[in-house]
């Protein structure tokens, strides 16, 4: 690494330097505890997936275990109650996930129009107060849905005394709308935060280009048409790219707190599907498999989309 | 032409301008009470007379104010044990991640390190895939971090994406800092401590910030990884109370003993009260930092989506 080149004059100049690690692995060494976190926490738990070619018992070792090759692959398409509950998982995920990509547009509108605030304590009040949402946890969403929708929350009880139902209506403890309601707490907690984003975009945005629309005679909603939403588009497209790489990925976080008796039918993506089948009804091994094929299907998914970008916008989005 | 933009210049606000700011003033103005009124509300039910709370008067103004919820959901078993796991991992997690990025990222600017760009890429390509939750949770199980406190703060230590936050940060820093501190005699870990980590630092204020967060968010770890109540955190707890309404009574009942029936009906706790009192306890920090914060978290993001 060049030392020879310098040992000659080092020697020249009398340096009295004893022999000692090379500065290169010196440097490897004082990151090597790090890398071995690495490995542990990220390459290590692939390991893992060797439970999904056996026949795994919860308090057993895995070598006492059988093995059983591709059967749990096989009984996931040939056993046909297995075939509907997958079915059943996936149209749940692919709901979810379609839901979000169909209402990705709003936080650009949220921007464009927040934009014409001109007040700007008021567009700050807005900005603060619409974001905090997003940076609580999704029990404490599911805390504030209680208090409000839950047989004695605040929903149920003005109804009540407004005398426009007798009954509790059950918002939470039922399969009603479950997948609108869902969106709706995932825009709640969402929508500030996602256009965030979209703002610095326009505030980054030429103002000549105004100006000059301006000039030739734009009205405001041909600029935010023709001008404001054009230069959002590349922020819109790497996020879109992004949610489609994660279709298969809802989170476990928000369906688990939401997910009751009543509601599981329609609640149930594949993550909380992983979690109930591998941790709670002892089906580790069938568990494992399914999540294999998740963790695969992403990764595929992650490349076509990332080639999709590189083709038509010249960039990756990694 | 120019007189036409001279007077565009000096356009005044047309019927339809106005019309359009009234309806875009008042779209936010809702938006903004959807997302803030139900903090506001459990904040006030918290410190409102009970039997008032509970039948559902409360919902605009305090009445009877009264602090005896939180004296006594502190009382609570399990509570204050919460509360400084909670507090425990944000701190240690928040302090260990913090630096770490900063000496990976500070270390992965070294052209010297023996393969730094192979190990660099060990390491950020780990944020494109996953082994999942099951094999995630034998990991933990081998390694015997399951119901252990440091399940919270070991697996977190190195995030890929921080570390390429501080690296880019690093690299726009001009190099002879580091070279006039090397020239002194400095050794690459005390150029770290005395000149990168003093001048990374609204970076690290940034990675800090949102670390803390999240470690005081997270839920899914207690779910998965631990099974030993002494080492729930404030999150599980109060999933735990909001799921368990009847079990709850009786914890109540229990924990405060007598005490419970020479208490007035005004200030005795109900399953509702001590939950919105907890979540209110759960969601006090957050709304205490973020708005003073706010600029750290949307510098955050920009940085971000800049790298993305």
């Amino acid at each position: 690494m060049g030392n020879i080149g310098k040992s000659s004059t080092a020697v020249a100049v009398g340096q009295k330097k004893k022999f000692t690690i090379p500065v290169g692995a010196k440097l490897f060494l004082l990151v090597l505890p790090f890398l071995i976190l690495v490995f542990l926490f990220s390459y290590y738990p692939l390991n893992g997936w060797r439970y999904a070619f056996y026949d795994y018992r919860a308090p057993l070792k895995l070598s006492q275990c059988d093995y059983v090759g591709w059967k749990w692959f096989k009984y996931l398409f040939g056993n046909k109650m297995q075939i509907t509950q997958l079915l059943k998982v996936l149209r749940n995920t692919f709901a979810m996930s379609g839901l979000t990509i169909l209402t990705s547009f709003l936080p650009v509108i949220f921007a464009i129009f927040l934009n014409e605030i001109k007040c700007k304590w008021f567009k700050t009040l807005v900005q603060t107060l619409t974001t905090l949402p997003n940076f609580i946890s999704w029990v404490l969403v599911y805390s504030v849905a209680f208090a409000l929708f839950s047989d004695t929350g605040m929903v149920n009880t003005m109804l009540q005394n407004a005398g426009i139902t007798t009954n509790v209506v059950k918002f939470l403890d039922s399969d009603a709308h479950t997948w609108l309601w869902m969106l709706f707490w995932s825009t709640w907690k969402g929508l500030g935060w996602g256009s965030i984003m979209y703002l610095a975009a326009i505030a980054g945005t030429d103002q000549e280009l105004y100006e000059a629309a301006r000039v030739d005679g734009a009205g405001r909603f041909r600029l935010m048409r023709h001008i404001t939403l054009p230069s959002l588009m590349p922020t819109f497209f790497v996020l879109l790219m992004m949610s489609i790489a994660n279709f298969l990925t809802n989170g476990l976080d928000q369906y688990f707190v939401f997910s009751n008796s009543f509601n599981m039918e329609h609640i149930q993506v594949l993550d909380l599907y992983v979690y109930k089948l591998g941790l709670g009804s002892n089906g580790l091994s069938l568990a494992t498999a399914i999540g294999m094929l998740k963790s695969l299907i992403s990764v595929i998914l992650f490349c076509v989309v990332n080639f999709v970008s590189k083709r038509t916008r010249g960039e990756s989005i990694m | 032409m120019s007189t036409k933009v001279a007077i565009k210049k000096k356009k005044k606000l047309t019927k339809g301008d106005v019309t359009f700011s009234i309806i875009n003033y008042a779209v936010f103005l809702i938006l903004t009470i959807i997302c803030a009124y139900p903090f506001y509300y459990l904040i006030i039910n918290t410190i409102s007379a009970n039997d008032l709370s509970a039948n559902g008067f409360i919902n605009f103004l305090p009445q009877k104010v009264h602090f005896e919820n939180y004296i006594q959901v502190i009382k609570l078993r399990g509570l204050s044990t919460a509360v400084f796991v909670s507090i425990g991992r944000v701190v240690i997690g928040t302090a260990a991640t913090v630096l770490a990025s900063a000496f990976l990222g500070f270390m992965f600017t070294q052209e010297k390190m023996w393969a730094r760009k192979f190990w660099y890429r060990f390491i950020v390509i780990t944020m494109y895939f996953n082994a999942g939750l099951i094999p995630m949770y034998l990991t933990m199980m081998n390694l015997h971090l399951t119901n252990t406190f440091w399940v919270y703060i070991i697996p977190g230590i190195v995030q890929p994406f921080n570390i390429i936050l501080v690296k880019t940060y690093i690299e726009s820093i001009p190099r002879s800092l580091q070279e006039a501190a090397e020239i002194d005699g400095a050794g690459i870990v005390k150029v770290f401590l005395k000149v990168i980590l003093p001048t990374s630092t609204p970076i690290l204020a940034t990675i800090a910030i949102f670390s803390a967060v999240g470690h005081w968010n997270s839920f899914q770890d207690t779910l998965i990884y631990v099974t030993d109540q002494g080492l729930w955190t404030l999150q599980y707890l109060l999933y735990s109370y909001i799921n368990q309404a009847s079990s709850l009574a009786t914890l109540i009942k229990n924990s405060l003993g007598t005490t419970q029936n020479m208490m007035a009906l005004a200030t005795q706790q109900t399953s509702t009260s001590v939950r919105m009192t907890v979540s209110v306890i759960v969601v006090f920090p957050i709304l205490c930092i973020y708005p003073m914060f706010q600029r750290y978290f949307v510098k955050g993001i920009m940085i971000g989506s800049v790298k993305g």
